[in-house]
């Protein structure tokens, strides 16, 4: 497509960047099939054809945000379809990453949701402050239903409640940094991604990752210093903090990678996969970038690395139907598609897919709260996608999606607590 | 930029009451009025044609398509109507004074009926949205344009859209029973319906390819067909353009008519091996993809007559695909052929000449020879059993001169296609691209008969006016 940039604005790197995705946009309109939002919602503004053109011309005319342009561009999921749909390969992500930055700084959203943003980008990336206000809301979720109102606000805090666990689950004697030493004989040795929101609320899925890799002769160090990846904030515009998180993971692991040695980092939280693997890119304008390039470059999903790594059950396959959720940040925004799955039937299960396999469950970091609205649709449509494949649970390699469709009819759990059971581990909580 | 017939200043002034008048009648989040979040709706495939309407109207139902006309109408506003925007002919181009009628909304299939062999969908259900609500019972829905993913089938309908497999089932109007129509007046009407032909005239053929001039269509009637039991495609590689256009021609003239017969060169097949990984061969100058179906027997016979023809034209090579990923991965790259240029070019024009295949080998050469005499690169990706070329002709559209280059090296070719007994368009429409060469196929008195049967349904000229008909045509009227 053509542009009107000037010479000016190009020499900053990121509008530069930018520029490069619009030329490559031919303005085809595939990825508008593909776009949870454009399905649900029917116009070419909810679409990432029509999200392109208002960031287009947001950025060519250097103006201000407006309410109009940021309501759009809030709308998109970031689920990353349209880059698994675009034939020309225009990186959409960098370009909606580009677009949250430039809204932040140049508009000013209403006092309440400016009060929700800071306080989810303070809460959540800190596990003992995400388990403390778990825990407050958890007794207080009753309250949800006294919430009056239909309002945008109303509607966010009763998501919010609604998000709280009945019960939070006591932090899991294996958290904290330190090694993991491997129980056979050892082969590899990696650095986990212990995370921040999923350690709490379902410690169970660091814990079979660490069970199984251990078993299988990898040494896991949760490295000192590391802790979220920066996606929450990164997703929210909030560029310094999401820089200051992701360069602390950067030191961390190198200084592994330096004195003991790194075969892969491991993420078991797509969502954050697909931020490391992205490093390399946020800071290639920094002194950091080398460093990041590397980092990058040795990340991995888990089912990645297990795909790699002769991943052989133990148990008798247990006779269980397991549809498969493919979380958007593995499949759109990593392009893994077929390794859990082959994982999932080597371990002994049946494994089934829905329909639109393609389409965001709605959950989407902190999406859910953001736009309560849409992401109940989509909730829905895609239980009822899951449910019609007949399956005994719900499996997904992603914390977001897992408590996004959480509290139905079907247990919902992650791929690697299915594989760690079947090669030797304990039942996952919840497993049929 | 492109001209465009003179807005009326009369609508101009009334924006704000205009958009007032639609508010009315739709939900508050089905009307558009503001400058900012028009600019999306400006332009649709064919990006390099672009114009702000006054305002977009999204409805949901026919009810309220027959309202928003039945206003436009009253008003003597102009109405253009749009789908998936993936014309690649500027068929969705808006004229300043004109309000986008918007029907990605209407997007559910009301019946499907397997005993009858047809679906009833609405205008705003995808192409490809049709053949997976049916392929669970083994059924398809034939026309399969590239776009097909993102493509509609109202506007399949208003350009009678073929795709890859209409050199065996035929193109849009060939597998349509029945529509449901709101008219310019805004009255709502259904012609054809669940039988193949109706009495009296055929008005189910004057309005298939009408380019959305004659009447907004909202609801379409399809043929679905029981899906073959396989199917199995073949890339054959070739050392020129004009050897694979012979060798089509001579799979065409054996009587062998494959399922698909599609033609790719050596740029288009690097750009969308980039894209697919399909396994193309990136050796060759000219490629074809031949797909055959039906049961193994059948599909290895022809095959093998295939193979022999193929080799009477001295083939790099010849590859059949082995699994069902593979022939996935060979449509994949097809079929997203147009966006793959992308990669090497950032703006193209898709040209959408037809001719008779015993002519492809020396328009591909003239295409080729012009190709060089402009200085810009084309990449031919196109229906080759049909005879309907698609040369892409890529330029830089930060470089004004490159376009208006562009943009002559297009009319050029379609000029030619004309001259060797072909026609402007395939697939794709007039739009606004080729409604300026109009005047090469047809006469002044056979343009006015066809001016004629649209006064006759839109006497005002409101539908889609800016489209089909040369301009100065237009101001006549």
């Amino acid at each position: 497509m053509q542009t009107t940039f000037s010479e000016a604005q190009l020499r900053d790197p990121d509008t530069a960047e930018s520029n490069k995705q619009l030329r490559t946009c031919v303005h085809c309109g595939f990825c508008t099939a593909t776009c949870p939002t454009f399905v649900l919602l029917g116009d070419e503004l909810d679409s990432p054809r029509g999200r392109i053109y208002l960031i287009k011309d947001m950025l060519e005319s250097g103006r201000p945000a407006t309410e109009e342009v940021v309501r759009h561009v809030d709308r998109c999921l970031s689920c990353l379809s349209c880059m698994s749909t675009c034939p020309s390969g225009v990186n959409y992500m960098h370009l909606v990453d580009h677009a949250r930055h430039y809204i932040e700084d140049t508009y000013q959203r209403p006092w309440h949701e400016r009060l929700l943003r800071n306080a989810l980008a303070l809460i959540l990336p800190h596990p003992n402050r995400l388990r403390a206000t778990l825990m407050a809301a958890s007794a207080t979720r009753p309250l949800a239903g006294l919430i009056p109102g239909d309002g945008m606000f109303q509607k966010r805090l009763r998501a919010l409640f609604k998000l709280a666990p009945r019960t939070i689950p006591a932090p899991s004697p294996l958290e904290g940094p330190r090694t993991h030493t491997a129980t056979t004989e050892k082969k590899a040795r990696v650095a986990l991604l212990a995370g921040c929101a999923q350690q709490v609320l379902d410690p169970a899925i660091n814990e079979a990752t660490i069970r199984l890799l251990t078993r299988m002769g990898t040494e896991v160090v949760v490295a000192k210093g590391a802790g979220c990846c920066g996606a929450l904030t990164h997703h929210m515009g909030h560029h310094d903090p999401a820089m200051a998180s992701a360069a602390a993971n950067i030191e961390a692991w190198h200084q592994e990678l330096e004195t003991q040695g790194l075969d892969a980092i491991i993420i078991n939280t797509s969502g954050c996969g697909t931020t490391v693997k992205d490093y390399g890119h946020m800071f290639r304008t920094t002194p950091f970038a080398e460093k990041a390039r590397k980092i990058s470059a040795l990340a991995m999903d888990i089912t990645e690395y297990l795909a790699k790594s002769n991943y052989t059950p133990t148990r008798e396959p247990p006779g269980l139907t397991v549809a498969y959720h493919s979380a958007c940040s593995l499949q759109h925004g990593q392009k893994i598609t077929a390794q859990p799955k082959q994982l999932l039937q080597k371990a002994g299960f049946k494994v089934v897919e829905p329909i639109e396999p393609h389409l965001c469950c709605g959950s989407a970091g902190t999406y859910n709260i953001l736009q309560p609205d849409i992401s109940t649709r989509l909730r829905a449509r895609k239980l009822e996608n899951l449910k019609a494949t007949k399956p005994d649970l719900i499996a997904a390699g992603n914390i977001g999606c897992l408590t996004q469709l959480a509290g139905d009819t079907l247990p919902t759990i992650h791929t690697i607590q299915l594989l760690d059971w079947m090669a030797g581990g304990p039942k996952p909580a919840g497993a049929p | 930029m492109l001209p465009q017939p003179a807005p009326k200043p009369d609508i101009l002034a009334r924006r704000d009451e205009i958009v007032a008048g639609l508010r009315a009648l739709l939900p508050d989040d089905a009307v558009i009025g503001d400058a900012l979040r028009l600019k999306p709706y400006e332009t649709d495939g064919l990006s390099a044609y672009r114009e702000v309407p006054l305002a977009v109207a999204l409805p949901s139902t026919t009810e309220q398509v027959a309202a928003i006309m039945e206003f436009c109408h009253r008003e003597g506003v102009r109405v253009v109507p749009r789908g998936a925007g993936t014309s690649l002919s500027g068929g969705a181009l808006p004229m300043a004074d004109s309000v986008v009628l918007g029907l990605m909304r209407m997007n559910r299939i009301t019946e499907i009926d397997y005993a009858d062999r047809l679906a009833v969908v609405q205008a705003g259900v995808t192409n490809i949205g049709i053949t997976q609500a049916v392929a669970g019972q083994g059924f398809f829905y034939a026309p399969d344009p590239s776009s097909q993913l993102a493509c509609m089938i109202g506007g399949n309908v208003n350009m009678n859209s073929g795709g890859a497999h209409c050199l065996r089932y035929g193109v849009t109007a060939n597998n349509l029973l029945g529509l449901k129509l709101v008219t310019v007046e805004g009255e709502i009407l259904e012609i054809g319906g669940a039988h193949l032909d109706s009495a009296g005239y055929d008005w189910l053929g004057l309005l298939t390819g009408s380019e959305g001039q004659l009447a907004i269509v909202t609801e379409v009637t399809v043929r679905i067909l029981r899906a073959a039991e396989g199917a199995r495609a073949m890339l054959a590689a070739f050392r020129s353009n004009e050897v694979a256009g012979a060798c089509v021609d001579s799979i065409i003239g054996s009587g062998i008519i494959p399922v698909a017969l599609e033609f790719m060169d050596r740029p288009a097949i690097h750009a969308c091996e980039a894209f697919a990984n399909a396994g193309y061969p990136l050796d060759a100058e000219a490629m074809l993809i031949i797909e055959v179906e039906g049961s193994t027997e059948e599909q290895d016979f022809l095959l093998d007559r295939l193979k022999a023809i193929c080799a009477q034209h001295d083939p790099i090579s010849l590859k059949v695909s082995t699994s069902a990923e593979e022939s996935l991965a060979i449509w994949k790259g097809r079929k997203g052929a147009f966006g793959a240029v992308g990669r090497i070019s950032p703006d193209y024009m898709c040209m959408d000449g037809t001719i008779p295949t015993s002519q492809l080998p020396h328009v591909l050469r003239r295409i080729g020879e012009m190709s060089a005499d402009y200085n810009l690169q084309v990449a031919n990706i196109f229906h080759a059993g049909d005879g309907n070329l698609h040369p892409l002709i890529m330029f830089d559209a930060n470089d004004p001169s490159s376009f208006a280059k562009a943009e002559k090296f297009g009319a050029d070719i379609l000029t030619l296609c004309v001259e060797v007994g072909g026609c402007l368009t395939g697939e794709h429409g007039v739009g606004v691209e080729k409604r300026d060469l109009m005047n090469v196929q047809f006469t002044e008195i056979e343009l006015d008969q066809q001016r004629r049967i649209k006064s006759a349904f839109d006497p005002g000229w409101l539908l889609n006016a800016n489209k089909v008909f040369p301009l100065k045509g237009l101001a006549a009227e």
